[in-house]
């Protein structure tokens, strides 16, 4: 046991898979000798070498179509894309074929990637370097997303995304990698992929959200005695944790910082809608960012969803 | 039968300002002094206005930003050969070809401050903002350029980009359009050498950038980036060119990035010391300097005073940048369309950002 931050955590997670199986390759811009621009491969091109750890040329859709290849023939690649707003030009590559060459391929190929990126607002940096388009992935039938929340579910949830016969999108909140520390333990271990975790319990209503968010939702969480759930896997997502929460308190607020227009707010309202209306006390409310262009620095505090604002939501949804 | 060959090729490369400050007489251009003046005095602005975006990042007066420091006749050069009514398509290393085109610095600060209200382009300027991800401009070049010819207007299009961006299909998918419609764009390259930590090689096995024209059956050359004069002849005859309608230009300027990839990075980390120093000693300023010293048109009392007026514009608008107010967040709702949408309209109320 030992506490570390999530770009440790994450590190960690990296190493012992690649120890654990010859076939694990790390690729990307800048993963090699630079380490990755947030230092999160730091040390594994001096333990693992070039051939595993491979700085590729500005490339995103080599990248994610090649890692398609390799991962059809048997290697197992972790494909970094250094800001999330730089994935699009790949998205290609995984909506149309690390998604289906599965069922295209009726069973005889598979596609066991990983592609991890750094996400979200909330560091202050240049245009393109805020997004939050994990509904993108979402939508994809074939690909399972998952956003860690903490040290210890990062290098948890990590281990099981390398291992996943599935590809997975691994969405890194690039504002918590060095803002919050916690106990990992040693050696490997794994979170299973699709399973919530109730991260704080309580019984007036409950909330659901994940990464960063997840800390903002229970930040403001004080006074009020809610069941807090952070849902790591965004897809497929714990139906049944969620329901249950839903089922004992009635009441429910979905809080992310993507913008509301279909983000997953959307799917988990109307699974509870679906699914639990006799239970609902009142309307679901979602906390989201408003419908606008990711702003730059000066003005990334107002979209993103602060504590006032979630709070308001608390209060609204404990008025029915 | 014997193997034929088909076509042959070579890769034209441009030099005319030598390290020495020697021209050649054979490439150099009939260039009015007031041009090299020109010239001279906007590499100086750029840079003033670079070494003090160098020292409000670390002031916390802006945020991340990236230098470029080093490719000042690069990008100088080039913006002094385009001409009003042609559109320019930048990346975020450009600041210094928007300085010469006369982009207003306090918004170039307030776009590194992370406001966007400095992205917009003074009526008149056809820049676009600066593109961030990478290669993702290149189609604009050619889409912009299309349209010209398509209105038959006797304009051309520019666009930037790094040797990392070279890699991407949007560069080779633009190049290929470009060359298939023969518009009149130009894609100037700026090999400085380094993508953040990967030197150029790794970037691709050709030997140049330059060449990848060839691929595409368009006009490509090189040329030394640190020479001023060089890139401005390279970047007019492609604009004459693309303007008299005999299609689009590869332009790869050699120079060199002096500082680290943004003040996030740390270049000490992969790049050894010995290959900067070695082309410190190529920077655009020192040659150009010995150049114009020998034609009569450097002193140093005339340098002093156009670093003097440099850091005075550049202080000015520091200034204005700094006594802008700060964006309000509806700024945000302002030009996501035309109009506010419903929604739009119910979040200023919910969240108090109505005025
Ligand atoms: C599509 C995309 N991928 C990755 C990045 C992150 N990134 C920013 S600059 C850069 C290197 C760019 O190198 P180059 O094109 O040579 O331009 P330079 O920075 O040297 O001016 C990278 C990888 C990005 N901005 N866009
Ligand atoms: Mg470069």
């Amino acid at each position: 046991m030992g506490k570390m931050n999530i770009v440790q955590a994450v590190q960690e997670a990296l190493r012992l898979e690649m120890e654990r199986d010859g076939d694990v390759v790390v690729l990307g811009e800048d993963v090699g000798r630079d380490g990755g621009v947030f230092r999160v491969t730091e040390g594994l091109f001096e333990r693992f070498g070039p051939e595993r750890v491979i700085d590729t040329p500005l490339s995103e859709i080599g990248i994610v179509g090649a890692a398609v290849g390799m991962a059809a023939y048997g290697i197992k690649p972790v494909v970094e894309i250094q800001f999330m707003g730089f994935i699009y030009a790949g998205l290609e590559q995984i909506f149309s074929h690390a998604s289906r060459i599965r069922s295209r391929s009726r069973g005889r190929f598979t596609c066991p990637l990983v592609v991890r990126a750094p996400y979200g607002i909330g560091i202050k940096a240049p245009e393109l370097h805020s997004e939050s388009s994990e509904a993108f992935f979402c939508h994809m039938p074939g690909v399972k997303v998952v956003v860690p929340s903490t040290p210890y579910n990062a290098k948890g949830l990590l281990t099981s995304a390398i291992r996943d016969p599935n590809p997975v999108v691994f969405l890194e909140p690039a504002r918590l990698y060095r803002s919050i520390k916690g106990e990992v333990p040693d050696g490997e271990y794994s979170i299973p992929l699709g399973k919530a975790s109730v991260y704080q319990e309580g019984v007036d209503f409950t909330v659901v959200a994940w990464g960063t968010m997840l800390h903002r939702a229970a930040d403001a969480a004080e006074g009020f005695d809610c069941e807090i759930i952070d849902l790591m896997t965004l897809k497929p997502f714990d139906e049944e944790t969620v329901l249950g929460s839903v089922k004992k308190t009635g009441r429910l607020v979905v809080v992310h910082e993507a913008t509301m227009n279909l983000g997953l707010g959307a799917e988990v309202a109307a699974l509870a809608a679906g699914e639990a209306i006799e239970y609902l006390k009142g309307p679901v409310i979602r906390v989201a960012g408003p419908e606008a262009v990711v702003p730059m620095a000066r003005l990334e505090d107002d979209y993103m969803p602060g504590v006032e604002r979630i709070k308001r939501a608390y209060e609204k949804v404990m008025r029915y | 039968m014997p193997i034929d060959t088909l076509d042959r090729f070579e890769v034209k490369y441009l030099r005319i300002i030598d390290e020495n400050g020697t021209a050649d007489p054979s490439v150099m251009p009939p260039l009015p002094d007031a041009l090299l003046k020109n010239i001279f005095e906007k590499i100086v602005l750029a840079r003033t206005f670079n070494q003090r975006a160098m020292s409000l990042q670390r002031e916390g007066r802006i945020g991340t930003y990236a230098s470029f420091y080093g490719q000042e006749a690069a990008q100088v050069g080039s913006a002094l050969a385009i001409a009003e009514g042609d559109w320019v398509f930048p990346s975020f290393r450009e600041s210094g070809v928007l300085i010469a085109l006369g982009y207003p610095m306090r918004r170039l600060y307030s776009y590194w401050a992370g406001d966007e209200r400095g992205m917009q382009a003074p009526p008149g300027l056809n820049v676009f903002p600066m593109s961030v991800p990478v290669g993702t401009q290149a189609p604009h070049g050619m889409g912009a350029a299309w349209a010209m010819k398509y209105r038959k207007e006797k304009k051309a299009s520019i666009t930037y980009f790094g040797d990392g961006g070279s890699s991407r299909g949007d560069f080779h998918e633009a190049l290929n359009l470009a060359g298939v419609f023969k518009v009149p764009a130009i894609f100037f390259c700026q090999n400085n050498q380094w993508a953040i930590s990967m030197p150029r090689q790794r970037q691709t096995a050709a030997k140049t950038i330059a060449q990848k024209a060839i691929g595409y059956g368009i006009e490509g050359m090189a040329v030394d980036g640190n020479d001023a004069v060089a890139v401005y002849k390279a970047t007019t005859d492609a604009l004459d060119r693309a303007k008299r309608g005999e299609g689009p230009t590869l332009i790869e300027a050699f120079t060199y990035r002096l500082d680290d990839h943004t003040t996030s990075d740390e270049a000490s980390r992969y790049r050894p010391k010995e290959e900067v120093e070695a082309w410190r000693v190529k920077e655009p300023l020192i040659r150009l300097r010995l150049f114009m010293e020998k034609k009569g048109l450097w002193t140093r009392e005339y340098e002093e005073g156009v670093g003097k007026a440099a850091l005075d514009a550049v202080d000015r608008e520091i200034e204005a940048y700094e006594g802008m107010a700060a964006p309000e967040p509806s700024d945000m709702f302002r030009y996501t369309y035309d109009e506010l949408t419903a929604r739009q309209k119910r979040e200023l109320k919910e969240f108090g950002w109505e005025r």
